[in-house]
């Protein structure tokens, strides 16, 4: 495939559009996240700034940006400059392979409503959530603080046990769409949703997705009220901004991908297909706020518990009835 | 099996969480919203008026001896009648810690704990409250208490118009 300047300018065109679109959403995510959890403990939450308090995600900005950017005297500066990046861009990077809606014909010309669709999307994903833990490790150990020290080695150590799981919570996905691209993978439940066929494969990858943004109750490299911050805690200003924006479109993209490999991404009776996307991606995005409204934090050894001894051989188990139902049928 | 009663701890963990979503919040946003206090809350100080509309305090000292941390300071003074009153009287509500033990010495009801309860200024000499800005036209919690109807007031004439008495010394005139 040869590149035109057309082809080139609807590229950037859609890559300045999905930035601009996720970035706002992770702001008023953190709006509606500290609301919801608001109102979750009988209170109104920031309603102050602007109607209702839609200014608040600008105020914070200015906020963070207007704080002193403090490195500790004894932190590795590069790494310690390096790690917030290292945790926001792979975040970022996941909805280059999330198809968001139907291919639009515009102009006769068929536009993917997806940056790149990959043929090994579901790998791009899990790789690039295996290198977002890099930002939380290095960010830990350049901040030469104990906490943050402890804070990274936590999410090491969770990151092994609950990866693995997801992995394989993905594959009879995998299996039954036959492809790893994200478009193939929706398209193969235009008649029903792998939700369906599939229950337990989406109860494991949901718990994995709440280990993955590191929220409550596996929340164990923040963990504050044990670990101070975690990883964070010698970040200030808007250094701090980026793991905080990076957790929250983490939370977009692992809740795109979770109605995409399990509610059928964009598909959807009498509404367009974006808004069918944005519904499942809302709600997913609630259910991760819910979860923190409701849940205490889990020691980690009983993460690793959960991880190892129950998820990981549950999942296992639920491959191979998948393969027997998919060469028995 | 553990498992499914986990699980089920959870899902009501989150219908009890879900269900307070749509409870009325408990939230009283303070400077629009303000709640009614109690009646007999100790709040800010306000100097009452007898049912006459005369003033109560007769600057006897009694709630700035009381006071634990010395935040009322007043000078007594005496009117044509004889009967004593306060020439100023000054709280500075920035040292003032509203325990009500003033409240409790005063033995005119003049001095009160009020409901109010916001003491927000920028300046901490704001903070300092004269005589006028305590001064309330009501009765405050006793509507009926007279002191004075019930004391009497022992002085018939000004001080120095008796016969064969002289005018009170002015005992600034007689330092060294």
């Amino acid at each position: 495939m040869t590149w035109t300047a057309t082809d080139i300018a609807l590229m950037l065109g859609k890559i300045v559009l999905l930035y601009a679109i996720i970035l706002t959403g992770a702001a008023y995510l953190v709006l509606a996240e500290r609301r919801i959890l608001g109102f979750l403990q009988d209170r109104i939450g920031p309603n102050r700034v602007g109607p209702f308090g839609l200014l608040q995600p600008l105020a914070d900005v200015i906020k963070m940006i207007t704080k002193e950017d403090m490195i500790p005297k004894a932190a590795d500066r590069l790494l310690f400059s390096m790690a917030p990046a290292m945790a926001a861009i792979p975040a970022i990077l996941t909805f280059a392979i999330i198809p968001v809606g139907a291919p639009l014909q515009i102009f006769g010309r068929q536009v993917n409503l997806q940056i790149a669709d990959l043929n090994v999307g579901v790998l791009f994903f899990m790789a690039l959530s295996s290198v977002a833990v890099y930002g939380v490790a290095l960010g830990g150990w350049a901040s030469n603080s104990k906490y943050a020290l402890l804070g990274s080695i936590r999410g090491l150590s969770q990151l092994i046990s609950y990866e693995l799981s997801m992995g394989l919570s993905l594959v009879p996905v995998v299996m039954l769409a036959k492809s790893l691209s994200l478009a193939d993978i929706v398209n193969a439940q235009a008649d029903m949703p792998f939700i369906v066929y599939q229950p337990v494969a989406f109860v494991i990858f949901l718990v994995s997705i709440l280990a993955e943004c590191r929220r409550i109750p596996f929340d164990l490299p923040e963990a504050e009220g044990e670990l101070v911050a975690g990883f964070h805690t010698e970040y200030s200003g808007m250094r701090f901004g980026l793991f905080f924006v990076g957790e929250y479109i983490n939370i977009i993209s692992l809740s795109s991908l979770a109605s995409l490999f399990f509610l059928g991404g964009w598909r959807g009776p009498l509404l367009p297909p974006i808004l069918w996307f944005f519904i499942k991606v809302g709600l997913f995005s609630f259910l991760f706020i819910w979860v923190r409204g409701t849940l205490p934090r889990l020691r980690y050894d009983q993460l690793m518990h959960l991880g190892w001894k129950f998820l990981t051989p549950l999942a296992l188990l639920n491959i191979l009835v998948t393969g027997w139902w998919l060469a028995l049928r | 099996m553990p498992i499914l009663n986990d699980i089920k701890e959870i899902l009501t963990g989150l219908s009890i969480t879900f269900r307070h979503i749509f409870r009325k919040p408990v939230t009283v946003q303070f400077p629009e919203e303000r709640r009614a206090m109690p009646e007999r809350f100790r709040g800010s100080i306000v100097l009452t008026r007898d049912p006459d509309g005369a003033e109560r305090c007769v600057a006897c000292y009694l709630c700035s001896g009381a006071c634990p941390v010395d935040c009322i300071s007043m000078a007594a003074a005496e009117g044509e009648n004889g009967l004593r009153y306060a020439a100023w009287f000054r709280i500075n509500f920035s040292r003032c810690i509203l325990c009500g033990m003033c409240a409790e010495a005063c033995p005119t009801l003049a001095i009160q704990m009020s409901p109010e309860m916001f003491h927000c200024k920028r300046q901490v000499i704001d903070m300092v409250y004269e005589k006028e800005d305590l001064l309330i036209d009501g009765t405050g919690k006793d509507p009926n208490y007279n002191f004075y109807r019930h004391a009497g007031t022992g002085v018939v004439q000004p001080r120095g118009h008796g016969a064969g008495e002289q005018a009170p010394a002015d005992p600034r005139s007689l330092l060294p």
